[in-house]
């Protein structure tokens, strides 16, 4: 039994799937942004996938997942600012209730 | 002579209106107005020494031979379109820009210096001063151009700067809508003048660089006045109407001179612009602005002579207009409506002076280009002793408070020195000896008489109505009978402050005196010198109406007697045509509102209002009836926005992969 | 034909992972779901070691594992109890989350499988085939300009770090 591509991109696939379900469901902030880091984790993963079977002898794939570990890590802290920034302003972290962008 | 004269000349007043204008604010009346009279005074110092040097001097560059040369002082170039389309900002002097100059420059210092005690209590006092000192700028810089583009450019800013000052009490509705109606009116002239220049400079800069016209800028005046025949042989056979072209290009710029010297039928701003104080009226619309249409002829005058069909033309225009203006001002009862349609008349003189003159000797004629020596003479002592009745008309003005001559009457007892003073002008204006006017007009009408008995006939009664119509308000304000509000008022009427009646002073001295000027050394159309002999024919004749028509004015005028008033209803229709100024703002207001906009733009505003802003207002309500059919999408929940999001992307992704397939 | 051992690791991580993150997102105590996602995130570290990337393993469990979660837990800690439980979801919520999700898997499990490209070499053999990635390669592909080298991401990185750091002091300092 050999190990091939798609035995790595089975897992990555759900983890992108809970990550997309987790963000379409889930109300508190903190979790969304939990959720967005599943499916940027699997992205990267694909990332490495792809370059160990399809192109072994580069290495572009893991330095994009280096790039993106660093600018997932940006995200995250403002992220996580913004967030407790409106936990300031409106004593919660419910995503329903920061509705100013509507219309 | 140096270039700093010259370039000192233009810079002072123009940096005198960018300091006034944009430092006025902060600046003291007193501070503002010193100012502006030391910086004009100096000026008028600079201009006659520049204007002494060039007729006195003797310099070769200036006088060679003993004709006067054209002189550029400096002549820079500012654009070049192409090699032949160069426009150059200069300094040309030459006799009459040497003239204007000293005019110029006299008349705005002294109009600044009266400006001091008149406009004393005004609002916006150094606003007042700013644009004087633009006008000043703009007028000289006209005069001195070397160019025609040069020219229309100050053309343009003299008509800017008049519109200031016409709309300078801006809260008054009048004022607002004679400014508006003096700047639409001559821009409307001078869109012919544009295109004149234009159909001019083209056929000149067309010519084959090689031939006789070769290598010069096509707008220099020197070069054009140099060589007119060459000029009217560039346009001939250019175009099926052959040689007429340069008549019409003449015309066409003469239209823009109809407009700002308010020649019949572009005369109705004039009347109207005696909404601006009067010593912007003195200045702008006596004695400089409105004669540019005059200095324009003047400046063009070799080529008006080898197109003689364009003086003609100039000549009846100028002779409508001068008795038009004449009857019309009979019938006037505001005293500076009466003066503004004496300057129509008087300009119109000068029109017909030049029109009536000739470029080359002519058989049985002893001086041919005495029309033009003597159109410039009246244009000098017109300035002189218009200025000073303008500013005369000031000191009722501030005195009385009305325009109106039924307000005043039996003023000479009170205001001694505006009675003496505004006497001198009323005499120079009729053309008695020994006053200014007398000599200048005398050479008019001889110069007419040598062209057609009959242009001399027609402006010999002119001149009479001009004696009648001046003295008649003369007598009206100073004599006839005393208004006797003026005994029981406690403001008595009473002379003007020193800084008005120097001025008035001043400028009846000059009205005396600048008779006995040789002009004719001076001033000719060729810079070789004429001397001036009175012809006694000419001369008994006009003296002889003038006389007349001053005694009618006596014998009608001098005490209150119900002559006039029977007269009057003796002719109520004529009576009535010539006060309401035959009609002619009835006449444009018709065809404006009536025809142009009733008829014309009805259609054009209706396309404008439903098609053009229809087709826009429909796209915007597109918009909108769609954006409030999707707004609700914008729920503002992220959750939302990523479930729309990821469902597309699902989509697309089946999409393509069932294409794929 | 690779090792048992790999074969079985492999297992035993991907069976991890896909428990954990369907977990992470179901857990309604929030910062259970952060443990979840931490097990999850080791285990990517794992796939990432068996690949052969050995540093990029260390990098996602000290940056992942070792940074964002210490955010997370941080921020969870400030902005509610640890003990708080969310709420039930309602079915319609749910029942969307799972149509999506699931059409979303079974659409990209369908494309990768159906994708004649990626049927080929076993992880033995590529690991064979490729070269090792040690730290030299690393730094000098980091710092240098030329063909496969990223300098220029490497400082717009650098640079973008300096903006979130000043961006996420502003936004979240005391007013």
């Amino acid at each position: 039994m050999d190990l091939t591509i798609l035995w790595y991109i089975v897992p990555s696939v759900i983890m992108f799937c809970a990550g997309v379900y987790g963000f379409c469901t889930r109300k508190n902030m903190i979790a969304l942004l939990i959720s967005l880091e599943l499916m940027l984790n699997s992205a990267d993963l694909n990332f490495i996938v792809f370059n160990r079977f399809l192109f072994p002898g580069t290495m572009d794939g893991m330095v994009f997942t280096l790039f993106a570990i660093a600018i997932a890590a940006a995200e995250t802290a403002v992220a996580i600012a913004i967030i407790i920034n409106i936990y300031r302003e409106i004593g919660n972290t419910d995503i329903t209730s920061v509705k100013q962008m509507k219309f | 002579m140096g270039i700093t004269l010259p370039i000192l000349i233009l810079a002072l007043p123009f940096t005198m209106f960018l300091i006034l204008g944009i430092g006025g604010v902060k600046m003291s009346r007193k501070l503002a107005g010193t100012l502006g009279i030391l910086a004009n005074g100096a000026l008028a110092v600079m201009a006659y020494i520049v204007a002494f040097t060039y007729f006195f001097s003797g310099e070769a560059q200036f006088i060679l031979d003993g004709v006067r040369q054209q002189v550029q002082l400096f002549d820079v170039t500012w654009l070049a379109f192409t090699e032949r389309m160069v426009v150059n900002i200069g300094f040309l002097l030459d006799p009459i820009s040497a003239m204007m100059l000293v005019v110029i420059t006299t008349i705005s210092f002294m109009v600044h210096l009266y400006s001091w005690g008149y406009m004393e209590h005004e609002p916006g006092f150094q606003r007042y001063y700013a644009f004087l000192a633009l006008f000043t700028f703009s007028m000289l810089g006209l005069v001195v151009a070397t160019n025609i583009f040069q020219m229309y450019i100050f053309w343009e800013l003299v008509g800017v700067s008049s519109y200031l000052l016409i709309g300078f009490f801006y809260k008054l509705p009048s004022a607002v809508s004679a400014s508006k109606k003096a700047f639409i009116v001559t821009r409307f002239a001078d869109l012919f003048m544009l295109i004149g220049i234009l159909v001019l400079s083209y056929y000149v800069s067309h010519t084959p660089a090689d031939g006789p016209l070769g290598g010069a800028s096509a707008f220099n005046f020197m070069m054009l006045n140099a060589q007119p025949t060459n000029v009217l042989a560039s346009t001939l056979g250019a175009t099926f109407l052959s040689g007429s072209v340069l008549t019409w290009a003449m015309i066409l710029i003469f239209v823009g001179g109809m407009g700002k010297s308010a020649m019949l039928p572009l005369h109705i701003w004039l009347p109207d612009a005696m909404e601006g104080p009067t010593p912007v009226s003195a200045l702008i619309h006596a004695a400089t602005m409105v004669v540019a249409g005059v200095y324009l002829v003047a400046r063009f005058f070799p080529l008006y002579c080898i197109v003689p069909d364009s003086l003609t033309f100039i000549t009846v225009v100028g002779a409508i207009t001068a008795f038009y203006a004449a009857v019309v001002a009979c019938a006037q009862i505001d005293i500076k409506r009466i003066l503004a349609f004496s300057t129509i008349s008087q300009i119109a003189f000068m029109m017909v002076a030049l029109g009536c003159a000739y470029n080359e000797p002519i058989e049985g004629v002893h001086y041919s280009g005495l029309g033009y020596m003597a159109g410039m003479f009246h244009l000098f002592t017109h300035a002189m002793f218009k200025a000073l009745l303008f500013l005369g008309a000031g000191a009722l003005i501030h005195a009385v408070h009305s325009n109106d001559y039924t307000k005043m009457g039996g003023l000479r007892k009170y205001m001694p020195i505006t009675h003496i003073t505004f006497l001198i002008g009323c005499l120079a204006i009729a053309g008695i000896w020994p006053f200014s006017g007398f000599f200048s007009k005398d050479e008019m009408l001889a110069a007419m008489f040598n062209r057609h008995w009959f242009w001399g006939a027609w402006m010999t009664m002119v001149a009479g109505l001009t004696a009648f119509y001046m003295f008649r308000m003369y007598y009206l304000v100073f004599w006839w009978e005393e208004n006797p509000e003026y005994k029981t008022s406690h403001h008595k009427p009473h002379d003007a402050p020193w800084q008005m009646s120097l001025p008035l002073i001043i400028l009846a001295a000059v009205s005396c005196v600048a008779g006995f000027i040789p002009f004719g050394e001076l001033v000719t159309y060729n810079g070789e010198p004429y001397h001036i002999h009175i012809e006694a024919p000419v001369a008994a004749t006009s003296l002889t109406v003038a006389v007349l028509a001053i005694g009618l004015a006596t014998a009608m005028y001098v005490k209150k007697n119900p002559w006039p008033t029977r007269l009057k209803n003796m002719f109520p229709a004529l009576w009535q045509a010539a006060h309401r100024r035959f009609y002619w703002d009835e006449i444009y207001m018709f065809i404006t509102h009536n025809i142009i906009f009733n008829i014309i733009c009805r259609g054009i505003a209706w396309f404008d209002r439903h098609i053009i802003d229809g087709a826009m207002d429909g796209m915007a309500a597109v918009t909108n009836w769609c954006s409030v059919r999707i707004k609700g999408m914008q729920s503002g929940t992220v959750t939302a926005y990523v479930r729309w999001y990821f469902i597309g992307a699902v989509l697309l992704a089946a999409i393509t992969w069932i294409c794929l397939l | 034909m690779d090792s048992v051992a790999n074969i079985i690791l492999y297992f035993v991580v991907a069976l991890c992972i896909a428990i954990f993150s369907v977990l992470t997102v179901t857990s309604r105590k929030i910062l259970r779901a952060a443990t979840y996602l931490l097990f999850v995130l080791i285990g990517t570290a794992v796939f990432y070691f068996q690949l052969g990337y050995q540093f990029l393993g260390a990098v996602q469990i000290a940056v992942y594992a070792g940074g964002i979660m210490v955010l997370f837990v941080f921020s969870i800690v400030l902005t509610r109890r640890p003990d708080d439980v969310a709420p039930l979801l309602d079915s319609h919520r749910r029942c969307l989350g799972i149509c999506v999700s699931v059409a979303g898997a079974v659409l990209l499990l369908l494309a990768f499988f159906f994708m004649p490209l990626l049927d080929g070499m076993s992880l033995t053999q590529c690991l064979e085939s490729g070269k090792e990635i040690n730290m030299d390669t690393i730094g000098n592909a980091f710092l240098g300009s030329g063909r496969f080298q990223y300098l220029l991401p490497f400082e717009a990185v650098s640079v973008l770090l300096l903006a979130c750091i000043i961006g996420g002091v502003t936004v979240a300092r005391k007013r």
